[in-house]
């Protein structure tokens, strides 16, 4: 599908580029999934890919042009922002009860669970 | 041919931003300044690659799914780094060294105080945090 410019196809090369780049990112935030120190650092790690396999989607409809795979970046983007929300209450929850009479809100004393 | 440029420029410019959001999430010191790198670069990177393909296709149905993926990364991102960013907090993930806190935000967010006393990142005044201490109105 790629018009050549002057017999040079300048965004087949661009999109391949931009794939390597993109899978860079990826990697890069692979290792601070697999070494970040706490909790909270690997959940950045693992949105900061789903946001980039988003983009990767991208690149791969433009490179083949199957259609479908938009689809798929759509899901993504849906099933990561859930994945981020439920890990961060899940953050939250195990603090909530790893402490509990440690918590200074007066609405939950101690040895009763937060909601 | 003027597309065809447009569309390689958008798409590198993609590439660059997502490489960028990666080397900040290696990089950077802390989870509230990593989150930087995830919010707003990994967004731009997204959101460049799918004007992209809004351009390259040009039918109705790509062009409605490539703006609703933009329009849902543009609503779903700061939502989810302020939850991650509240509960990293709550948690009490240890802070760069030079990140100022509010002395009042411990407070405010129900963070118990230290109990070993080994705090960081300014707020060793606020370790004996007293009832009293909310109604001084310090900032």
């Amino acid at each position: 599908m790629f018009v050549e410019i002057e017999g040079f196809p300048i965004l087949s090369v661009a999109v391949q580029l931009a794939f390597v780049l993109v899978m860079a990112g990826v990697v890069l935030a692979f290792v601070r999934l697999i070494k970040g120190p706490s909790l909270p650092d690997r959940v950045v790690a693992l949105d900061t890919m789903t946001v980039l396999i988003v983009a990767f989607c991208g690149l791969y409809t433009l490179q083949t042009g199957v259609r479908a795979f938009l689809d798929v970046a759509v899901v993504l983007a849906l099933i990561g922002f859930l994945a981020t929300v439920a890990l961060a209450r899940f953050i939250e929850r195990r603090v909530a009860r790893a402490a509990p009479d440690r918590r200074q809100d007066a609405a939950f004393p101690s040895g009763e669970d937060a909601p | 041919m003027i597309l065809e440029l447009f569309l390689s420029a958008s798409v590198l410019l993609g590439g660059f931003f997502a490489f960028v959001a990666g080397l900040g999430i290696l990089r950077l010191p802390d989870v509230l300044i990593r989150m930087h790198a995830t919010t707003k670069a990994g967004t731009l990177a997204s959101g460049l690659i799918m004007l992209a393909v809004i351009f390259a296709f040009g039918d109705a149905s790509t062009v409605a799914r490539g703006v609703s993926i933009v329009l849902f990364l543009l609503l779903t991102a700061p939502v989810a780094a302020h939850m991650i960013g509240r509960a990293a907090f709550r948690a009490d993930v240890p802070l760069w060294g030079k990140t100022k806190i509010d002395p009042t935000a411990r407070t405010k967010l129900g963070v118990p105080p230290r109990p070993g006393g080994k705090v960081r990142a300014q707020t060793a005044s606020s370790t004996a945090i007293s009832p009293t201490r909310n109604t001084n109105g310090t900032t």
